[in-house]
């Protein structure tokens, strides 16, 4: 979809100061036609050993059984659960970046868009394996499914883990249908570049046969819209349904109403860090400096700041009820929380997320790219803590007696290291073999793209 | 495309591809392609080109009631799952719970729905254009391979009734084209 737009050069979304479409594609498809990079190859490789540890992991738990994690009673979901809704969360910035901001005809989303779309689909990978092992018996992990079974048995609609189920693969498909879309004229670009027949098929049959068609891209811009607009309250639906698995339980500390709004603040929180941390890393390695500008990332620092100080005002609302609701249990899980055996996560979580991102008040701190980084590492510690500190809750549960401290096992601890490798393996195959940024999209946003902008400009 | 007479062996003109300069310059020239009457031709660009739908007087894209079917479809699917199941197929009773929890049956109402219609969109866009169809005739010329760099193009098809090579033609120049040349079917 072509937005409304004014011609003053100051206000251009600006990609590239020439205003040349050539340029643009030859910027865009640059670095998946050069022929190596060292940098892209070392990280590859560590990746690729990261993603082999994590397959070497699960199938060591697959041999032995769950209890090679350190998940027991009271504290059955343990980090598996933290990262699957850490890895989530992260997920989201994708969605919001792609569908909110294109509904809200932010123009300068065109030079993240891509690629927070692909970190969402790669998150959300990372996300699933963690539930899917989580079950014990991964071999039967399809009993999640309404599927028909020869004991006739069906899963209980009316509970959040189905939900869930549903809210999780109906996102990851969504995302990829999103992201595919929106690569089909990007693929036929680098289809008519191509030199080599291999590169000239793959592309091509990927393509789809795109003719550029104004027929066609009446179409397109119809069906990119709807998805969109479906996206958006998916988006929202997606991890409200993941805060659900807690809220909806009768646990202290869990069963609060806040919890929908304050889980999707806080994904499209982490959401946006990731996506910063990981732009600020390519836009070094890939040369894209001229199309990510600091003010995108000037921007998203903005979104950090926002969404930040809303999870720490769910903090304090939630200490604040727990008090006022004068109810006994409540009152223990939040103390406890805060001041009990893992005092220490919960300042942690403060610190990262409450405190540190209150510098991006200052424009300075904004424009600074090394100290932008460092903060956006913050966070996503920060988010990733604040997950342990909610399933942790459960270590001091109804009974004393069963009251334990809960700690990881080295399984945990480099399973979710191995997660990285997963996302980095997919991530630079994105990066090197995948336009980095909407090439289209780009071009349709520049003013010359305006077919009524010549007049203004020439005459 | 070409199944009209199948007695016809030799190679039959696809029609005309033309090369303009600018978003501009192809937005005018598809008015002027419009107001000449032809029914049977496109434009090509890198990038869709606000209201050139208008620019070539096409009417609205059908896609929003092939979504806004499967939305139906979906939601109506995943409700009815969850009734069948609790009411007929396996009434379970969890923690006196009532079968039909109609608030309960909503997140996978709606998921469903979303799914649906996200592929009612995908499907639904390739339906509507004839795609994936990797062979077509604009392929043969190595001129069009700029329409998805920096190339603005109009392909007006032999089918269409005004058609006529050398009147096609010198229509084409005098609206600014350049780079004319016949496709072969």
């Amino acid at each position: 979809m072509i937005l409304h737009r004014d011609d003053d050069p100051t206000k251009r979304p600006v990609l590239v100061e020439s205003g040349d479409f050539h340029e643009v594609t030859q910027i865009i498809s640059a670095p998946t036609e050069t022929k190596f990079n060292l940098t892209w190859g070392i990280l590859l490789l560590l990746s690729g050993s990261l993603l082999c540890l994590m397959l070497g992991l699960f199938g060591y738990l697959f041999w032995e059984g769950t209890g090679v994690w350190g998940v027991n009673v009271p504290v059955a979901w343990g980090w598996a659960i933290v990262n699957f809704v850490w890895w989530i969360g992260i997920g989201h910035a994708g969605t919001l970046i792609s569908a909110i901001l294109f509904l809200f005809r932010q123009r300068w989303r065109t030079a993240i868009n891509r690629f927070s779309e692909a970190m969402t689909i790669f998150a959300v990978m990372c996300a699933g394996v963690f539930p899917a092992f989580h079950v014990g018996r991964v071999w039967v992990v399809y009993y999640i499914f309404p599927l028909p079974n020869q004991m006739s048995a069906w899963p209980n609609t009316r509970s959040p883990l189905f939900w869930d189920v549903f809210a999780v693969s109906t996102y990851f498909t969504v995302s990829v249908l999103f992201w595919y879309m929106g690569l089909i004229p990007d693929l036929a670009t680098l289809r008519d570049r191509s030199v080599s027949k291999i590169r000239q098929m793959a592309y091509g049959i990927f393509a789809l046969g795109w003719r550029g068609s104004a027929r066609h891209w009446q179409n397109y811009e119809r069906a990119y819209l709807i998805l969109a607009a479906i996206s958006t309250p998916l988006v929202l639906s997606v991890h409200s349904i993941v805060s659900f698995d807690f809220a909806v339980s009768k646990v202290p500390g869990w069963h609060t109403t806040i919890f929908p709004p304050y889980f999707v603040a806080g994904a499209v929180f982490s959401g946006f860090a990731l996506v910063s941390t990981l732009l600020i890393i390519a836009r070094e390695v890939f040369g894209l400096k001229q199309v990510v500008r600091l003010h995108h990332l000037d921007n998203m620092n903005k979104f950090m700041l926002l969404t930040g100080s809303l999870v720490g005002y769910a903090y304090a609302m939630e200490l604040f009820i727990a008090w006022y609701s004068g109810s006994i249990y409540e009152r223990f899980a939040f103390y406890h929380r805060a001041l009990g055996d893992y005092w220490w996560a919960y300042a942690s979580m403060v610190t990262c997320n409450v405190v540190i991102p209150q510098l991006f008040w200052f424009k300075k701190i904004r424009h600074s790219i090394p100290i932008t980084f460092i903060i956006t590492i913050f966070i996503n510690i920060g988010m990733w803590f604040e997950r342990f500190v909610i399933v942790i809750t459960l270590h001091a549960d109804f009974l004393p007696s069963s009251w334990g401290y809960y700690k990881p096992t080295w399984v945990d601890i480099w399973t979710y290291v191995g997660t990285f490798g997963l996302f980095g393996t997919f991530f630079l195959l994105f990066l090197k073999f995948l336009p980095q940024l909407a090439i289209a999209e780009v071009k349709g946003v520049m003013p010359e793209a305006n077919p009524h902008h010549a007049h203004t400009a020439h005459h | 495309m070409s199944h009209a007479t199948p007695a016809m062996k030799a190679p039959k003109t696809f029609g005309l591809l033309a090369e303009f300069g600018s978003p501009a310059d192809v937005y005018h020239a598809a008015e002027k392609i419009r107001d000449a009457g032809y029914k049977k031709w496109d434009v090509h660009s890198p990038f869709p080109i606000h209201g050139i739908e208008t620019a070539m007087g096409i009417g609205d894209s059908k896609l929003g009631w092939i979504a806004f079917f499967c939305a139906c479809a979906g939601a109506f699917g995943g409700f009815s799952l969850q009734y069948w199941i609790h009411k007929h197929a396996y009434p379970l009773l969890i923690g006196g719970k009532p079968m039909v929890a109609y608030p309960a049956y909503v997140p996978v109402t709606f998921e469903p729905g979303i799914l649906f219609t996200a592929f009612g969109c995908l499907l639904g866009m390739l339906v509507l254009n004839g795609l994936p169809r990797l062979y077509h005739p604009t392929f043969k010329s190595s001129n069009f391979k700029k329409f998805s760099d920096n190339g603005f193009f109009v392909s007006i098809e032999s089918k269409d009734p005004r058609f006529n090579v050398e009147s096609t033609r010198s229509f084409l120049q005098s609206i600014g084209a350049r780079n004319i040349e016949v496709l072969e079917d």
